[in-house]
């Protein structure tokens, strides 16, 4: 199993003063696959980052990059890497930085290859300053694939991005992990996620709150809510196979089951005079502000 | 480089870098470094032309009625000035903008081979210290009369190129410690008052017997005394000197290191 593992945090934790960013993180990146590491400001995603790319060190735990120290060169000859931030010199045209970067790799890919997949072939003559921010994106996306890396460490890559390039450079990450390329990406746009990713680690106050496909994540979450008015009895309801829980609140009955159809029919069948029925499946953007806002609600149901 | 020993020691396949990539790697950041200052003049400019302004003032028109040996001395020592600027200022600035910006951090987390990117910083530096030494040589001779012997002048135009690297890593140190838009500020904290002080400005001579007493702490007096020397205007022994540069220069260098290595 470990061989297949390209980069892991093993209980990792880092602390800036008082302020814990991250407290003993587990995570594994396996070869192949688009990891989505999701999270609001402050989670710990770019502090997860940083340690598996060697910026900094843990304070307690490990950090591997293909089974070494982040910070040695051989494994950062296997990466690439795309910053949230990263001011490149504004005088340098973008064909310059490109062979520049390509430089730094042991089998870069070809240099029209990388600009095609990236979509800056129209850009290469013009000085990365004069760009607009999406183009700007654009470049360090190809920047951080030119080296024809194992693993590729996306740090909210769209942002800025016109809905048309988001799509290419969502084409491209799919290209891309179809030749055997892992990615950790981290992102704000959960549909970016939800398109792409194999797996999605959702943190949350430095932990890892939730671990598992996109779906996974859904289903453990957001269970289909049924809201109607009833005077069915709420605590016979939540014995009734499918369904997770069940409440009264007033005249309402709140139902959250992961197979709604079958337990609307018997609702509807135990109470001819149910009203108001309501049947609302949470999409995987109900499910994180679900996770991350009650951290510790959710680990005891798990 | 130790690519090889990992590559055997690894199961996995992990890509070899050839040397011959390795060194490609260097040449192709030296080159970059070189052309992104080379395409800001904004920066370089002042760098280059303020020393040239000050020796035509001081050192040609009004050293004119000292004779030649005034403008052989300020030749000297405003090589000197010349040359820590594009040391403490190409180097300092720059890293300070670049640690601010993030562009350090994206260099860090990629493949570039150690060091690269300092070794690009330095030969832009000793590049620009040639430039330097150069245009002042040119001035000396054409405009202020002075008569160098070819060796003086190679002698004047080798301590420039050198006499850069001790700056370097004092400007390396300092962009270490300020981030961002302070950096030139305090640099100029540096520069003027350590020139003012080590005499590249008025001979030490002319000075209040203290300061002179004190100007050795400086690394600029050192590097003013072998310019003398090479203009031949001192006779003195000048390893002393090539000594404590380089000693300044290599405790300055590794503290900076120091530090990149913990902060980034």
């Amino acid at each position: 199993m470990n061989d297949t593992i390209v980069a892991c945090l093993a209980a990792a934790a880092k602390r800036y003063g008082s302020l814990v960013a991250l407290d003993g993180v587990d995570l594994a990146v396996r070869r192949g696959e688009l990891l989505a590491l999701l999270g609001p400001n402050g989670a710990g995603k770019s502090t997860s980052i940083s340690l598996l790319l060697g910026l900094i060190r843990p304070d307690a735990g490990r950090a591997e990059l293909f089974g070494l120290d982040p910070q040695r060169i051989e494994a950062r000859r296997r990466i690439g890497v795309m910053l949230q931030s990263a001011n490149l010199p504004p005088t340098l045209r973008v064909g310059e930085l490109l062979r520049l970067t390509m430089s730094y790799y042991p089998n870069p890919r070809d240099f029209d290859e990388t600009a095609a997949l990236a979509g800056i072939a129209d850009l290469l003559k013009r000085p990365y300053g004069k760009l607009s921010g999406g183009q700007q994106r654009r470049v360090q996306f190809a920047l951080a694939l030119c080296g024809r890396p194992e693993l590729l460490f996306l740090d909210e890559p769209t942002v800025g991005m016109d809905i048309d390039a988001r799509q290419k450079l969502w084409a491209a990450m799919r290209t891309l992990v179809a030749e055997g390329c892992a990615v950790v990406l981290t992102t704000h746009y959960l549909e970016e996620a939800q398109a792409l990713a194999q797996r999605v680690v959702v943190l949350g106050q430095g932990r890892v709150l939730s671990e598992g496909s996109v779906d996974d994540l859904r289903k453990r979450v957001a269970l289909t809510r049924i809201r109607c008015v009833s005077d069915l009895d709420a605590e016979a309801i939540a014995a009734w196979p499918g369904v997770a829980s069940a409440s009264r609140d007033g005249v309402h009955l709140s139902i959250a089951t992961a197979r709604a159809e079958i337990v609307v029919r018997r609702l509807l069948d135990a109470d001819p005079a149910l009203d108001e029925l309501e049947v609302q499946r949470a999409g995987l953007a109900e499910a994180f502000t679900e996770l991350t806002r009650e951290p510790t609600a959710e680990l005891e149901a798990a | 480089m130790n690519t090889i020993a990992f590559a055997a020691a690894s199961p996995d396949a992990a890509p070899v870098m050839p040397p011959r990539r390795v060194l490609g790697a260097y040449l192709a950041e030296a080159r970059s470094e070189c052309l992104r200052y080379l395409r800001a003049p904004g920066f370089l400019l002042p760098i280059l032309l303020f020393p040239g302004l000050f020796y035509l003032v001081f050192g040609v028109l009004m050293g004119r009625s000292e004779g030649a040996d005034a403008a052989r001395y300020l030749l000297g020592s405003y090589s000197v000035f010349g040359v820590m600027s594009p040391g403490l200022f190409g180097f300092g600035v720059s890293l300070s903008l670049e640690r601010d910006g993030g562009l350090l951090t994206w260099k860090r987390a990629l493949p570039m081979p150690p060091g690269a990117y300092l070794l690009g910083k330095m030969l832009m530096a000793m590049g620009a210290a040639t430039v330097v030494v150069l245009m002042l040589l040119a001035m000396a001779t054409g405009l202020g009369h002075v008569v160098l012997a070819p060796m003086q002048a190679i002698a004047l135009l080798v301590t420039g190129m050198l006499g850069v690297l001790p700056f370097c890593a004092l400007g390396m140190l300092v962009g270490t410690l300020i981030k961002g838009q302070g950096a030139p500020g305090m640099l100029q904290l540096v520069y003027l008052p350590m020139s003012f002080l080590s005499g590249l400005w008025f001979p030490l001579s002319m000075m209040p017997k203290f300061l002179q007493q004190f100007a050795p702490v400086w690394p600029s007096y050192h590097l003013d005394r072998i310019a003398l020397v090479a203009v031949g205007l001192a006779h003195e022994a000048v390893l002393p000197h090539v000594l404590v540069l380089a000693g300044f220069g290599a405790v300055f260098f590794a503290l900076a290191v120091r530090r990149l290595r913990r902060y980034g």
